[in-house]
């Protein structure tokens, strides 16, 4: 007996529930009623309300993923400059909030928003705006951010700082034209991980941005979950084949960002 | 200007861990608050006001629907990461045997699910699902159940991470095994469990462990492969705080985060214990290595 047939029970399980439901996304976005027809995904391709709600997306995501590396950055380096006993358990503390349900601590937040800060606090209140939004989304990302910028930052050769301050540089200059060029693929990585997954949230938007500060990622739950019937699947579908192709480029651009950076080597 | 820069460090780390900290430890403290409103019913609508020390809402999870998720969790995270480390080790086994070309095959589309955004696995099952029960509808049988459609939803983003976890056990394992196994007398399946299985049995844990934490986190999946008959916690307390006016019951976020914080913390001490040892057995062959 070959050990091949061992892989046909997860072969044959591939095929039914990983391909297939895969193609019924397209099944449904050129399908309305039982007939093959493409006024569904054309609909949805020429509203602008389709493009303009991908680029709120796509901006929140952006300034989400600049705030996360803005705040990531030097926690990532301050961590990799420590022992590495405590930095092992720093990078412990950092995940364990990520270990509770993200539903849950976005619940938090919303409670802290809502309740806390104008009623206990007297400060005005961020609740339902675009603020509110991208603070969960930042709150949710920036353990993704700081994992992968600290690998890089504490695997990197100490040497290489040494002889840069032996040559003359301040502690600026050897920041800056050692350290970041050297922490690219760190940084390139911690995109990767806050970027995509902010451009398809649609949890933190639709608990702390109440209705007015909706993203793509809403247009699609609503017209799965909220006007459930066979004409939403395919306009949800042509949706989410939009989101799908979104997502693909951005990989593609970063794994090419990651490529270039192992191949070019220096890229000062 | 040392101890300045010291300082600056500390404080902003401890900035970054009061950020990450703050909502759970507000939750906890919420979780000891009094809700009864005036008419006598325990309204979790107002996380901002303190109206008193109580343990009521401890008791008021093992209660109605909150107890209904959990139950649900649980069953859905234990069932479906057994089977999904079983499918799972046994898919890698046998693509540890293929050739290349249909090796790589199987892993690129393996490789799917790990890298889709769930908002899209989500939709593919729902729509799968609706279109399965449709048939079934005009062939007059009974639709698929809700705890069925998340049971194959989770197993099937879990096992991947099985797959991943066992295969580069088995690359360090010899093939060899499995032969010599066979050769000794056993049977296929004997040779499998006698001699492969332990030898790969570190992969299987973790791999394991991976997708028990993988389906007791998830949200967006269950969120679009059910419809809301069983809902899971992370369902339940969603729908709590985007539509119900009861709000949700802190107490939830106590009795989640503490044993995952003991399990982690285990799973951690084990490997700064294994650490040590190594750390300790280097000494030695150093100190042995020394005295010669």
């Amino acid at each position: 007996m070959k050990r091949k047939i061992f892989a046909y029970p997860y072969i044959v399980w591939m095929l039914l529930f990983i391909l297939a439901p895969m193609l019924f996304i397209l099944y449904y976005a050129f399908n309305i009623n039982g007939t093959f027809t493409v006024s569904g995904a054309w609909a949805v391709f020429s509203n602008a309300d389709t493009w303009s709600g991908l680029w709120d997306s796509v901006v929140v995501s952006l300034i989400t993923t600049a705030l996360c590396l803005l705040i990531g950055y030097p926690a990532a380096y301050i961590l990799s400059r420590m022992k590495k006993s405590v930095a092992g358990l720093m990078s412990v503390l950092l995940v364990l909030p990520m270990w509770m349900n993200f539903v849950l601590r976005t619940y938090a937040w919303q409670a802290i928003l809502r309740d806390f800060v104008p009623d206990v606090l007297g400060l005005p209140s961020i609740m339902y705006t675009q603020a509110a939004v991208m603070l969960g989304l930042v709150y949710n990302f920036l353990p993704f951010m700081i994992l992968p910028l600290y690998t890089t930052l504490s695997k990197m050769d100490k040497s290489y700082i040494e002889a840069a301050r032996d040559l003359g540089a301040n502690g600026f200059v050897t920041f800056f034209r050692v350290v970041l060029p050297l922490s690219v693929p760190g940084i390139v990585s911690g995109i990767t991980m806050v970027f995509i997954p902010s451009i398809t949230a649609f949890t933190v938007p639709a608990m702390l941005g109440g209705g007015m500060n909706e993203l793509y990622g809403n247009m699609i739950e609503r017209a799965f979950k909220m006007l459930a019937s066979e004409g939403n699947y395919s306009y949800g579908s042509s949706l989410a084949i939009v989101l799908f192709v979104c997502v693909i480029i951005s990989t593609v651009i970063m794994n090419r960002m990651d490529k270039n950076q192992k191949e070019g080597g220096q890229l000062w | 200007m040392k101890k300045f820069g010291k300082i600056l460090r500390g404080s902003y780390l401890s900035l970054l861990f009061l950020f990450l900290y703050i909502p759970i430890i507000y939750l906890i403290v919420y979780s000891f608050n009094d809700f009864t409103t005036a008419t006598g019913r325990v309204v979790y609508s107002n996380l901002g006001r303190w109206s008193g020390f109580t343990l009521e809402n401890y008791s008021q999870i093992f209660k109605g629907d909150a107890l209904d998720s959990i139950l649900v969790t649980l069953e859905l995270a234990i069932v479906s990461s057994i089977v999904a480390t079983v499918i799972g080790t046994a898919a890698a086994i046998g693509i540890q045997s293929m050739k290349r070309r249909s090796r790589t095959a199987v892993l690129n589309v393996s490789q799917l699910p790990m890298v889709n955004p769930d908002l899209v696995t989500g939709i593919t099952f729902m729509m799968l699902f609706a279109f399965v029960n449709s048939l079934l509808v005009k062939m007059n049988m009974e639709r698929i159940g809700d705890m069925t459609r998340l049971l194959i939803a989770h197993i099937s983003f879990s096992i991947p991470y099985v797959i991943f976890s066992v295969l580069p056990r088995l690359k360090q394992s010899s093939d060899m095994l499995y032969e010599a196994a066979m050769d000794l007398g056993c049977t296929p399946l004997q040779a499998m469990w006698k001699a492969v299985i332990p030898d790969i049995f570190p992969g299987i844990t973790s791999g394991f462990i991976m997708a028990f934490t993988m389906s007791l986190d998830d949200f967006v999946v269950s969120y679009f492969a059910g419809t809301g008959e069983h809902s899971t916690l992370s369902v339940y307390i969603y729908s709590a705080a985007t539509k119900g006016s009861h709000g949700v019951n802190p107490a939830l976020a106590t009795i989640i985060f503490i044993p995952l914080v003991a399990l982690l913390l285990a799973v951690n001490l084990r490997n700064i214990r294994k650490e040590r040892n190594y750390e300790i057995q280097n000494k030695k062959v150093k100190m042995k290595n020394g005295g010669k």
